[in-house]
């Protein structure tokens, strides 16, 4: 292919990335490389410039400044030839309200310029992983706000792309319907197929994603694998206090020194600590009182948390 | 910094002020035509409007008028307003969809959003929607010209020409209808486009000669595009064919023209963000 990259499997590069809207900048030159079949993902609370990042690799938002090659073209002069090879799960469905459920995926398939046969053959694939065979021919507007995530999902599939792009796939999407996008997820990662997504689900970029990168306020803050996160920026162990209090502040000053550090949520108190149980014991024999304690292993969330001073799911 | 590795012909085209696209037009084209068949009464509804005239006016005045003289003679009234109406049909079908429809699927469905996220660019959806209007627009000239022919109001073999010539009146129309559109806040910039179509489809010498304004006026209605749709179709229908009829395809054509253009930089500004 022309346009690949001379450095073999890398898929995508971005140097100095910017996106300004007006003064304000919601991206602010951010650097990150994507390789051939990676899953990676942006974490980041409401805000961070994760969605204005994802438009601007999906060639619909050129970029303000900085650089970026995607399969080693430039979107700024190659959006067709790019986008051709792409697969976009938008944050918001952006599905046809005048067509069928079955008319979204063939309408679809052909503006990447499937033949008839092809798209009505894939159709009836992608309408059983989207469980929506028996509402083919139903209209989409009448759908409910899952099933349309799910029409969004098979649709972005429709052109087999080598690059999916999916941007909270999962928001509104039942445990099970969720399970069944990994299960296919990870099948199209074995096929080859390169995974960018954004998530505001720990458990879904720990599960999915090799590497992953957390934004704030338009910035990378933090880079790595998701165990490589963990190690680097939380400890090994949590230690969770709830207390009878309106404001678990009162009680930061107390356990203090008990772990490396404290964080104060609105509804308990975590003790980062190496040794969760031993912390609980040094809190005991403070004569500190809990309603409740728990000690369980450092998620990426706590990661987050410390990162971004945010919990994530806000 | 992209200069070096960008091949001649993209080049070339960032100079010109033509939008990206992927020359896949044809798919939104047929996207409509999908959508269409679960809406058909609505392509059936805004055809009847020019045809009502035929016969209101064609009738009505035709029995009072009887006769109206143009370059080559007396004409009967009906055959006349015929061609004129043929214009209207032509530009209604274009207006319909390049404004009502195209506000509601940038605005509200957030179609285009959905489409350029595939290879079709800026300019594929706006010649795919100008040609979808401009095919709206010659659909309902052609059930126009056949009852303007049943009717007996068509005289001449030109008259075949007046479908092909209805189609660059839909093409000026439809073309500047989305650009406009475009720069549409609400729904009731809408009565903007009203007040633009109304007073041009009584006075674009629909239903009089020109000759029988005064010399400003006349001026004034040979700058709106009605005006040479009509001319140019009332040329063919009544077989008076000279070379001026190309000054109204001209015309047609440039205004065309610029309303693709202009709608395809428009979208890229809007929805390109
Ligand atoms: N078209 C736009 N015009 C102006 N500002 C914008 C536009 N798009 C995004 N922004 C701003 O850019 C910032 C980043 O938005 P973005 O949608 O990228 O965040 P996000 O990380 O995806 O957040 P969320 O988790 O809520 O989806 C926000 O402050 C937003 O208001
Ligand atoms: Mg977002």
């Amino acid at each position: 292919m022309t346009g690949d990259t001379p450095d073999g499997d890398l898929l995508l590069r971005a140097r100095g990335l910017t996106k300004t809207f007006g003064d304000f900048t919601a991206v602010d030159g951010v650097d990150f490389a994507v390789r051939r079949g990676e899953a990676f993902g942006f974490l980041g609370p409401n805000g961070a410039g994760k969605s204005s990042t994802m438009r601007m690799i999906g060639a619909v938002s050129p970029p303000s400044g900085g650089e970026l090659r995607i399969f080693g073209l430039d979107p700024s002069t190659d959006g067709p030839r790019i986008r051709a090879r792409l697969g976009v799960v938008p944050q918001q469905d952006q599905l046809d309200q005048e067509l069928t459920v079955e008319e979204n995926l063939w309408v679809y398939g052909r503006y990447f310029g499937l033949s008839r046969s092809q798209v009505r053959e894939r159709a009836v694939e992608l309408l059983e992983f989207a469980q929506l065979t028996e509402r083919a021919k139903d209209k989409v507007e009448p759908l409910s706000g899952g099933m349309k995530r799910r029409l969004t999902i098979a649709r972005s599939l429709i052109s087999a792309p080598e690059l999916l792009l999916l941007d909270e796939p999962t928001t509104g999407l039942d445990p099970q319907a969720r399970h069944l996008l990994w299960d296919r997820l990870f099948r199209l990662k074995r096929q080859g197929v390169t995974l960018i997504l954004t998530t505001h689900y720990m458990d879904e970029a720990e599960q999915l994603c090799d590497r992953l990168v957390v934004m704030d306020h338009g910035r990378i803050v933090a880079e790595g694998s998701p165990r490589q996160l963990i190690e680097q920026h939380s400890t090994r162990e949590v230690l969770e206090l709830r207390f009878d209090t309106d404001d678990h502040a009162e009680y930061a000053g107390k356990v203090a020194g008990v772990g490396e550090r404290v964080e104060v949520l609105p509804d308990r108190l975590l003790v980062y600590a190496h040794d969760g149980d031993a912390a609980a014991a040094e809190v005991h024999s403070r004569g500190i009182e809990p309603l409740s304690s728990l000690v369980r292993r450092s998620t990426l969330e706590d990661v987050f948390l410390h990162l971004t001073g945010r919990t994530l799911v806000d | 910094m992209s200069s070096t590795t960008a091949p001649l012909a993209v080049r070339v085209s960032r100079l010109l002020p033509v939008p990206a696209g992927a020359g896949m037009a044809r798919m939104l084209v047929e996207r409509n035509v999908r959508s269409y068949k679960h809406g058909w009464i609505a392509l059936v509804t805004g055809f009847l409007e020019p045809v009502l005239y035929l016969f209101s006016l064609g009738v009505g005045i035709g029995a009072l008028v009887q006769t109206v003289t143009t370059d080559s003679g007396e004409v009967p009234y009906a055959a006349f307003v015929a061609p004129a109406l043929l214009a209207t049909s032509a530009m209604n079908g274009a207006v319909y969809d390049s404004t009502f429809n195209v506000f509601w699927k940038l605005r509200y469905a957030k179609l285009y959003d959905a489409v350029l996220a595939t290879p079709l660019g800026p300019r594929d959806v706006a010649v795919g929607e100008i040609a979808w209007s401009l095919i709206r627009g010659a659909l309902y000239s052609a059930l126009f010209l056949l009852v303007a022919t049943l009717a007996g109001t068509v005289t001449s073999w030109w008259a075949l020409l007046a479908l092909p010539a209805a189609v660059f009146i839909g093409f000026a129309f439809a073309a500047v209808g989305m650009f406009v559109t475009t720069y549409m806040k609400s729904w009731a910039d809408f009565e903007w486009v009203n007040l633009a179509i109304q007073p041009m489809f009584l006075f674009s010498a629909t239903f009089f000669p020109l000759e029988t304004y005064p010399p400003t006026v006349q001026w004034l209605v040979q700058l709106t595009p009605l005006y040479h749709g009509v001319a140019l179709e009332r040329a063919l229908m009544l077989g008076q064919v000279d070379a001026g009829i190309w000054w109204h395809v001209g015309y047609l054509v440039a205004l065309g023209v610029v309303g693709l253009i202009g709608t395809g930089r428009r979208l890229e500004k809007l929805l390109l963000t």
